[in-house]
């Protein structure tokens, strides 16, 4: 083959590096991964010799050495005697276990107040536009204060609660409201309540087919079937004749006083409801305001379409409005759900067991491990994100806009 | 070419970093003050007053600390530290010493890479009640709601208590005595539990100490002292000898009052001359001047005087000596020997 080209070679010259505009950006790259690099293995370098220099290495072993705290809301059994490592499981259940209540009722919460921000009645808007930019303008960490310090300083004390004491339960004697927090009935499983159980997913399920099949008549005949008395039949009939059938295998343990304190029941402490409330609502309020973007975003012509076709108001907010603004919705409330979980590390304020305040905290107190600790918490607090917002926008290609 | 680079950067980084410690009195003494690590507000121990002065039987020890390095007692600034940041702001070297009602424990002495060249306070944790409870003995609060403040040994102490002896109870965490206290005054938790001298200290301070009782059981050993970061030698010693300076003050007499005159001209005590400077060179061995010692005892008078001023029987806190008195008189504080 012929060489076509009859140029001499140019010859590399180490200015090229700079003036040819070929290689100079090339040039910045290595320049500034080489910067970075320099600078991270400083801040490596540093931090081991100054540890070193403290007499201190790093070292993992802490985490298989006994805990010797400890920790008041367990979601899996938990000892002093139990590890270090075990101890920061039961915190990250419970960081796990306020930040999906929290998102939760967060975005309840958070779609009424858009929607309702958006209402054509003058003194609703104005109520939920005041809600609204009091939650967003003030601290995080005050809120969660003011709810705690609400909820151990206007409750009664467990002892009030005591024959001809001031206090007494609500809900037929069931529930005691009190400054260590809410007792309630815990349901205990019996045999056969299992059974009780499928049945009632079974009947869950038959309500979703249930719709599924009037709909589809609907369509096709044009008759609607009485689905609201069906579905209501569906969910409490079939599980009310099974409990009672199988000898009623479910029983609610009731809290009593005795002692310091109630025994028994479900005891939902301060400390949790102070940090559920307060994230819900303060995270609430920036949801809120992405629902309402999200509903403005959806132009009015559909508002119109919808009520020229003689849709009601609320069946078009349900059917046309809300599924359009969803794509709008979605991507934003990723981060505030993230912001959400990542907020909940505030619980120490409140003395909340999470992950912060275990292994974030008393391990790293009584080890003296801060560096360790921390490293690990932040990898579990980026894993908790990665995760949440992978599924998010897993959820968000499904609803988003598909382009055919 | 990277490579080399790197490896570079990590040497000059060596070199950088390695210079530490081992430099906490020229700190000191170019910074014309002492960063002393204290409580956030124990009444007798560590609390500023009306005035915004800092007062109290660990903020004693902190003066007679800055006074025997500076020649000035009020050249002190104090660090409020919680019991969770304590340790790490004294190893990040944001304070000199800490002086913080902490207990000296095999943990904190190697692992934690601390020291705690001298003990001022030998306690043992304690439990208090509210006395409407009618409890008397620890062994009754199976079941109880307890306050601890998180970071300290008290939860360790408390968990293995209820343990061994069988008993269950709710751990209440709180960050600081302030919250504790609140908690505990509000019924939030049935018990307060910390070193005893730290429940008559916080005891003192409500409305109506009379309805709290302590109860009588001591469930630990808490010598509390002084902490300094583990290394610098030299400043450990400064600190160690400054409390037995106090200490030893106590034994032979020598008071606020007249260790001026007694520093004026050898006595014929030789231990107290050595003490205060007037024979030997104990000063320039610890590299401080020779009346270093009279500098401490005359911010606010020997031991047993801070002791008396502070938290003292006489005062709200009312503590007995107990354990704290000298050896002389039963108790186990010795003073080193001066010589
Ligand atoms: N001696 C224990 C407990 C120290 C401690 O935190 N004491 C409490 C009460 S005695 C305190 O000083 N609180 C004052 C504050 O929170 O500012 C330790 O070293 O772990």
């Amino acid at each position: 083959m012929a060489d076509i080209s009859d140029q001499p070679r140019e010859t590399f010259r180490i200015s090229m590096l700079l003036y040819d505009a070929r290689y100079r950006s090339m040039t910045i790259q290595v320049v500034a991964a080489m910067l970075i690099m320099l600078f991270l293995a400083q801040l490596v370098d540093n931090t081991v010799t100054n540890l070193a220099a403290l007499g201190k290495d790093i070292s993992f072993s802490f985490l298989g050495s006994t805990a010797g705290y400890d920790i008041n809301q367990q979601l899996i059994p938990f000892t002093s005697q139990d590890t270090h490592a075990r101890a920061a499981l039961v915190g990250i259940l419970n960081t796990l276990l306020v930040a999906v209540l929290g998102c939760i009722l967060a975005t309840i919460i958070g779609v009424f107040a858009g929607v309702l921000r958006l209402s054509s009645n003058w003194l609703v808007a104005r109520v939920m536009t005041v809600y609204v930019e009091c939650m967003r303008n003030t601290p995080l960490l005050i809120w969660i204060l003011i709810v705690f310090a609400v909820m151990t300083e206007a409750t009664p004390q467990p002892r009030d609660f005591q024959e001809g004491g001031t206090a007494s339960m609500i809900l037929w004697d069931s529930v005691a409201i009190s400054n260590r927090g809410v007792f309630m009935p815990l349901p205990i499983w019996g045999e056969g309540s299992g059974i009780v159980v499928a049945i009632f997913i079974l009947s869950i399920i038959g309500i979703f087919v249930l719709r599924y099949v009037a709909r589809k008549r609907q369509e096709d005949t044009g008759q609607q079937l009485p689905v609201l008395p069906l579905s209501l039949a569906l969910f409490i009939l079939p599980v009310t004749l099974a409990f009672f059938a199988l000898g009623r295998p479910i029983s609610l343990d009731y809290p009593v006083l005795g002692g310091f304190n109630f025994q028994g029941g479900l005891q939902v402490r301060n400390s949790f409801i102070a940090l559920w409330l307060a994230l819900s609502l303060y995270t609430s309020a920036f949801i809120a305001e992405i629902v309402r973007s999200g509903i403005l975003a959806v132009s009015k012509g559909q508002t119109e379409a919808a009520f020229a076709l003689g849709m009601q108001p609320n069946r078009t907010m349900q059917l046309i409005i809300l599924p359009q603004a969803l794509r709008v919705i979605i991507p934003p409330l990723i981060s505030q759900f993230l912001n959400l979980t990542k907020n909940s590390s505030l619980a120490l304020a409140v003395g909340y067991m999470d992950a912060r305040s275990t292994l974030g905290g008393i391990t790293v107190n009584q080890t003296g491990r801060e560096l360790e600790g921390i490293l690990l918490l932040g990898i579990f607090y980026l894993i908790t994100s990665l995760i949440i917002s992978s599924a998010m926008n897993f959820y968000n290609s499904g609803v988003k806009l598909k382009e055919r | 070419m990277t490579k080399t680079v790197f490896i570079g950067a990590l040497a000059v980084a060596g070199l950088t970093a390695g210079i530490a410690s081992a430099q906490t009195l020229n700190d000191v003494q170019e910074r014309g003050t002492l960063r002393c690590g204290s409580n956030e507000g124990l009444a007798g121990f560590a609390a500023p007053d009306a005035n915004g002065n800092w007062e109290g039987f660990d903020v004693a020890l902190c003066r007679a600390i800055a006074a025997a390095v500076l020649g000035d007692g009020q050249a002190v600034e104090f660090v409020p530290l919680t019991s969770q940041t304590r340790f790490t702001a004294l190893a990040a070297g944001e304070v000199d010493v800490l002086v913080r009602n902490s207990t000296w424990t095999f943990t904190r002495d190697t692992d934690l890479a601390l020291d705690f060249p001298a003990i001022n306070y030998y306690d043992g944790q304690g439990f208090m009640v509210p006395r409407a409870l009618g409890v008397s003995s620890a062994t009754e609060l199976d079941g109880a709601t307890v306050c601890i403040q998180t970071g300290t040994t008290t939860e360790l102490n408390l968990a293995d208590y209820f343990r061994a002896n069988g008993l269950n109870y709710e751990p209440v965490p709180v960050a600081t005595n302030a919250e504790g206290q609140q908690q505990y005054l509000a019924g939030a938790c049935d018990v307060y539990t910390t070193d005893i001298s730290g429940l008559a200290a916080t005891r003192a301070t409500f409305e109506a100490p009379g309805d709290h009782v302590i109860l009588p059981e001591v469930v630990s050993k808490e010598p509390l002292g002084p902490a300094v970061r583990h290394g610098d030698n030299d400043w450990g010693d400064i600190v160690r000898w400054t409390t037995h300076a106090l200490i030893a003050a106590e034994e032979y007499g020598v008071t606020q009052a007249n260790v001026a005159e007694l520093a004026a001209a050898p006595t014929d005590n030789p231990e107290v001359n050595r003490l205060l400077g007037t024979e030997g060179e104990l000063g320039a061995m610890i590299g401080l001047s020779a009346d270093w010692a009279v500098q401490a005892i005359s911010v606010g008078g020997n031991y047993g005087e801070i002791f008396e001023a502070n938290i003292g029987e006489s005062t709200a806190v009312g503590l007995a000596r107990g354990l704290n008195a000298q050896w002389t008189e039963g108790g186990l504080m010795y003073g080193g020997p001066f010589r």
